[in-house]
């Protein structure tokens, strides 16, 4: 489950050492854009050390390296695997061949330092109409390590030749493209970064429309951006009670052979057994549900 | 590791600590400047000397500002330090020297 990711520059010793008591569901380690060009080397450095050193608490800690057009991803991917990092997010992603090229370095590295085979995961952030429009090979690129897809707003914005307005308007078609080929590869999905702190009003009302869209999640950049993802995705009492029945009444059923049932009224098959376990595990996350299923 | 040029790492903020390396004639010459030196003085001490230790830097005049790092965030300031000294850019050791 991965609700809240929350952007920590590699740069400042302070965050990568403290970032996981905020509790988000994952950390990305920023060796990317909040890293000064002529700091990517210590940046490293401190990750390395913090990753071998921090018990994060089973905070995930997912690495952003650097776009496959600079010159400094390979070192990024050799740190992250020889860190024992959690995934690799790869910037500006474009084509499956993007996702191909860093899994091949990936399997170097873990060769090289002795990792688990496949030990070290993948997400792709899709920053432009080109990643979008090819969002589904992305998707598929790897099975075996594919976490999920990311829109990066910032840059998707610029190359649409639009900005920021309030409701979303301008990233309707990215979002909806990529969580369709999201959905239909079956991996994640996440929202973009909403930028301006001073406006949790707007931020939430996002947060409720990544909800309503089907996103699993959003990237954020301040710590307390998180209690109000969590709340949101949340799932309601009156929801958390109709999955429990809903997995009960399967369990029973099914242990009598009998596919198709009815609970309070409504027919129930197998197609609504993933959604309903999907609530009941987020309201576990949420501390909201304390059953035995 | 032969240092070629003086380099430095890190930055003067809280949780940091800011490094400084030099080739110098023979051995290791250590300045520290922290505001817990009094408390944690001899552990950066032994950190720093440990790290230079591990890299194989034998002489080197070193000067370390501490701003209440901990250990490893110590530890990859120097080695930042040192490699930035040795002019190495990249196939950085990582697991091997870097631990």
């Amino acid at each position: 489950m991965r609700r809240s990711m929350l952007f920590v520059s590699a740069q400042r010793p302070a965050l990568l050492k403290d970032a996981y008591v905020y509790k988000p569901d994952s950390l990305l380690l920023d060796l990317e854009d909040a890293v000064a060009e002529n700091q990517k080397d210590a940046a490293r450095f401190s990750l390395y050390h913090a990753l071998k050193t921090v018990d994060y608490r089973g905070v995930e800690r997912v690495v952003r390296i650097n776009g496959l057009d600079t010159p400094h991803w390979k070192e990024d991917i050799r740190v992250a695997v020889a860190g024992g990092a959690d995934a690799v997010r790869i910037s500006k992603c474009e084509k499956a061949d993007d996702v191909r090229t860093v899994v091949r370095h990936i399997e170097q590295a873990e060769e090289e330092f002795g990792a688990e085979r496949e030990q070290t995961l993948v997400m792709a952030a899709l920053e432009s109409p080109l990643g979008i429009l090819n969002a589904y090979e992305i998707c598929t690129a790897c099975p075996e390590r594919m976490i999920g897809v990311a829109i990066a707003g910032g840059d998707f914005r610029k190359s649409m030749q639009t900005r920021y307005y309030p409701g979303g308007l301008e990233m309707l078609g990215g979002r909806s493209n990529m969580l369709l080929a999201a959905r239909a590869a079956g991996v994640q999905c996440f929202d973009t970064v909403f930028t301006n702190l001073d406006d949790m009003e707007g931020f939430r009302a996002e947060v409720e429309q990544n909800k309503q869209m089907g996103f699993d999640g959003k990237s954020l950049i301040s710590p307390r951006q998180i209690a109000v993802v969590h709340e949101v995705f949340a799932p309601t009492q009156k929801e958390i009670l109709e999955a429990e029945k809903i997995v009960r009444a399967w369990r029973e059923n099914s242990a009598l052979g009998i596919g198709v049932f009815t609970v309070d009224g409504k027919m129930i098959d197998i197609a609504f057994i993933p959604g309903a376990e999907r609530v009941i595990m987020m309201a576990k996350a949420s501390g909201l549900y304390r059953g035995d299923l | 590791m032969r240092l070629i040029q003086t380099a430095l790492a890190g930055t003067l903020e809280s949780s940091d600590a800011q490094v400084m390396v030099e080739n110098a004639g023979t051995g290791i010459e250590l300045s520290i400047e922290s505001d817990v030196i009094n408390q944690y003085g001899r552990q950066i001490r032994e950190t720093v000397l440990e790290t230079l230790a591990r890299l194989g830097v034998e002489n080197a005049r070193v000067r370390v500002i501490d701003k209440g790092a901990l250990d490893c965030t110590l530890r990859a300031r120097v080695e930042c330090a040192v490699f930035r000294a040795c002019r190495i850019e990249k196939d950085f050791p990582w697991g091997g020297v870097i631990r």
